[in-house]
């Protein structure tokens, strides 16, 4: 009852256009439609078109159609194209740490339409769970689309037949016949057209009456071989949120600074930065710089270390060192699939100041030299026999505070400000002294000492991007696979030729997926070779 | 064809999509997997107190735990210093704990401040800001009250007042 039967007797599938036996064109004979069906699946039933009882059997239907899959992509188009017009969350240019303010920044920046690409939740639309799902659906049409056409397309073509049925031949687009004179020994006519298509290396099926000339099956292969490498493409994506796959992250580290780099067991140590300018002479042509340089080259030398205490955050690290050498712009010092690169500096930045401690009563006698580091800085420090220097209050990014006493803005030093008291140990005395933006301010009208400025250290801070994604690998895999697939199926075609003699008549037929000139040169050299009084009938507009 | 035989390979490769689909939207929800999150347990670190001896948080398990991120420069931050230390000493003897990680300040800059705001709970070093990236702190102050088995119960981003405090260190004291 699900089949539908052929005039030779052979019982098809539902949705099959052309006779799986014969080749008869099913609905041409039996349901008397005039047009000759699609070559595409070999007029094979598509698995989907056969039944569609059960709820598994409906969800397989809906993704093995074309048009589903095409209204997906479209979809996932308008919706990736949306996602640009404002920015994501993730490059919001203001500080935004909690959702009030990301609203608040899509509301003030772009007004209305702001207000409500925010409440759509476009501003992350990328890993919304809509997006994902829509990825996933793709994937699955992908998946159901191919299987749902390459099995039959597979059985169809793995049992290529001679004997076509007349009307089959006649049904194609490329198609000639022709009268022989009785005395034709047509069985050596098959022999020649075979030998002459065999060199132009078409594979040949044939009996004594027949010939079938195939070349480039493989070819049929490749839409399928692509979306495999597209299904690798996508595992690959989806990957990266396996913990573990994807890492990307960003550390400053000051030149001697070593710092761990975040959810990993690594430390990274900045030994020394160094920015290469080019030379005059290493330049092409002279080049009106006006004074500036062009950058050769940014490089860190780093060493990579592994904590080998790392279960226990913030605890006293236990270093090993696992690697060390330049880090240079797009030459990233890798261990184990962890990838750092040079991506960011900030240059000449103090790290330390450095002054000599003066004595003022003594003739302005110097009494020693006081380094006080930035980032780390010593309580106490020995100037000089019986003098000492102590720190009492340190504020790195110094500013006047409301309430009338000193405060820092931030942790960084950007402008440093120290109050520190000299205790001299041989009269048993002590005295205050603030250094502020490049000036001393002493406690007393008639104080001691003093400090007289010299060279601060300056140091270079760099900035590189920690990375890791082991999906990399197979993200390429999928892209190779793709391309052969779309390799395959474009430089190559399926041609068919069929040849047949039916008493005294011949028929020649011939069919590719493309090129059909190539396919009408090859016939035709074919004819002339074995000289065979056909024309051809040409019904493609190739 | 066999019908059976193609609805299990069906079901076998809806399967296996269906699978796909959750994990997609799962790992889409569920964006940072190491993100601190209310309900789970705190992640376990040691640091150094302003004095120089370690402070381990697993230390504190059967404590109410506050764990207050601040820094000098940050003025909601010194806002919130004097409630924090009258909560502190209110219910330490009830078993609370009052932790300030300070975020890559020296020394010499906090204990100045430590000592005028007469705070007397330890003062963590975060020197390298390593627990705060842990914590995945943005905004500070950022406080997390953590119960004595160790789990966060409530984390606040912002200043808090004593009130708010009080309200939330009855959820974290031990019973």
């Amino acid at each position: 009852m699900d089949q539908i039967k052929c005039k030779c007797g052979h019982a098809n599938p539902v949705g099959t256009m052309l006779c799986e036996s014969c080749g008869r064109p099913l609905e041409l004979e039996i349901k008397g439609e005039a047009s000759f069906p699609d070559m595409r699946y070999e007029g094979m039933a598509r698995r989907s078109q056969t039944y569609s009882r059960t709820i598994i059997d409906r969800i397989w239907n809906y993704f093995s159609s074309v048009k589903v899959a095409i209204g997906i992509i479209v979809i996932l188009l308008v919706a990736s194209a949306i996602g640009t017009v404002f920015p994501q969350q993730q490059y919001i240019p203001v500080p935004a740490p909690t959702e009030p303010d990301v609203a608040r920044f899509y509301t003030d920046t772009y007004g209305k339409l702001g207000t409500i690409y925010y409440t759509l939740g476009f501003h992350n639309m990328y890993s919304s769970w809509w997006f994902v799902t829509l990825l996933v659906a793709l994937g699955t049409s992908l998946v159901i689309c191919s299987l749902d056409r390459v099995v039959p397309l597979y059985k169809a073509l793995s049992k290529p037949r001679v004997n076509q049925h007349k009307s089959f031949l006649k049904g194609q687009k490329f198609y000639g016949e022709a009268e022989l004179s009785p005395e034709t020994d047509t069985a050596a006519l098959v022999e020649a057209a075979s030998a002459a298509l065999r060199k132009r290396g078409y594979r040949i099926f044939r009996n004594d009456q027949a010939m079938m000339a195939e070349k480039g099956r493989f070819s049929r292969w490749g839409p399928y071989i692509n979306h495999i490498g597209l299904i690798i493409f996508l595992l690959g994506v989806l990957l990266r949120n396996v913990p573990g796959f994807y890492l990307d992250e960003f550390v400053w580290v000051r030149e001697g600074q070593t710092v761990a780099i975040p959810d990993t067991p690594y430390y990274v140590k900045n030994v020394q930065y160094h920015t290469e300018y080019w030379k005059e002479e290493e330049m092409a042509q002279e080049l009106d710089l006006k004074g500036g340089a062009i950058v050769k080259s940014y490089q860190t030398d780093a060493i990579l270390y592994l904590n080998k205490n790392a279960d226990l955050p913030g605890s006293t690290p236990d270093l090993v060192e696992i690697k060390s050498g330049p880090i240079v712009v797009n030459h990233p010092m890798e261990h184990e699939g962890l990838a750092l690169y040079q991506t960011g500096v900030q240059e000449m930045q103090l790290g330390a100041l450095n002054f000599v401690l003066v004595d003022k009563k003594a003739g302005n006698k110097e009494v020693g030299p006081i380094k006080l580091d930035l980032y780390n800085v010593s309580a106490e420090q020995q100037v000089a026999e019986g003098v000492k220097v102590r720190v009492l209050d340190y504020f790195p990014d110094f500013v006047m505070g409301k309430d009338g006493k000193p405060a820092t803005q931030t942790n960084l030093p950007k402008n440093p400000m120290f109050a520190l008291e000299v205790v001299s140990e041989e009269d048993n005395t002590s005295e205050k002294l603030v250094y502020l933006s490049g000036s001393v301010i002493t406690g007393k009208e008639d104080s001691r000492y003093t400090l007289d400025f010299k060279m601060p250290d300056l140091i270079d801070i760099s900035g590189l991007m920690v990375r890791k994604d082991k999906a990399v690998p197979l993200i390429y895999f999928g892209s190779f696979i793709f391309m052969v697939g779309v390799a395959m199926g474009f430089f190559w075609q399926h041609r068919r030729i069929w040849l047949q003699f039916h008493g005294t008549r011949v028929m020649l037929a011939g069919h590719t997926n493309k090129n059909w000139y190539g396919l009408k040169q090859e016939a035709g050299s074919m004819i002339e070779q074995v000289k065979l009084p056909i024309t051809i009938e040409d019904k493609s507009k190739a | 064809m066999d019908k059976k035989n193609r609805t299990y390979i069906r079901v076998a490769i809806l399967g296996v999509l269906l699978a796909a689909l959750v994990f997609a939207v799962y790992t889409s929800f569920v964006k940072d997997p190491n993100a601190v999150k209310v309900g789970r347990e705190a992640p376990n670190f040691s640091l150094e107190q302003l004095n120089g001896s370690a402070v381990t948080l697993s230390d504190y398990r059967g404590k109410g735990v506050i764990l207050n991120f601040w820094g000098t420069w940050c003025e909601p931050c010194k806002k919130e210093m004097p409630d924090l230390q009258r909560q502190y000493e209110a219910y330490k003897d009830k078993g609370l704990v009052v932790l300030g990680v300070n975020i890559g300040e020296s020394p010499v800059t906090v204990e100045p401040f430590t000592k005028q705001f007469g705070i007397t709970f330890p003062i963590l070093m975060d020197k390298q800001s390593e627990i705060t990236k842990l914590y995945r702190i943005v905004p500070i102050p950022s406080t997390f009250f953590i119960d004595p088995d160790g789990k966060v119960k409530e984390i606040f981003l912002g200043p808090l007042n004593e009130d708010m405090i009080t309200e939330k260190v009855a959820k974290i004291l031990p019973k």
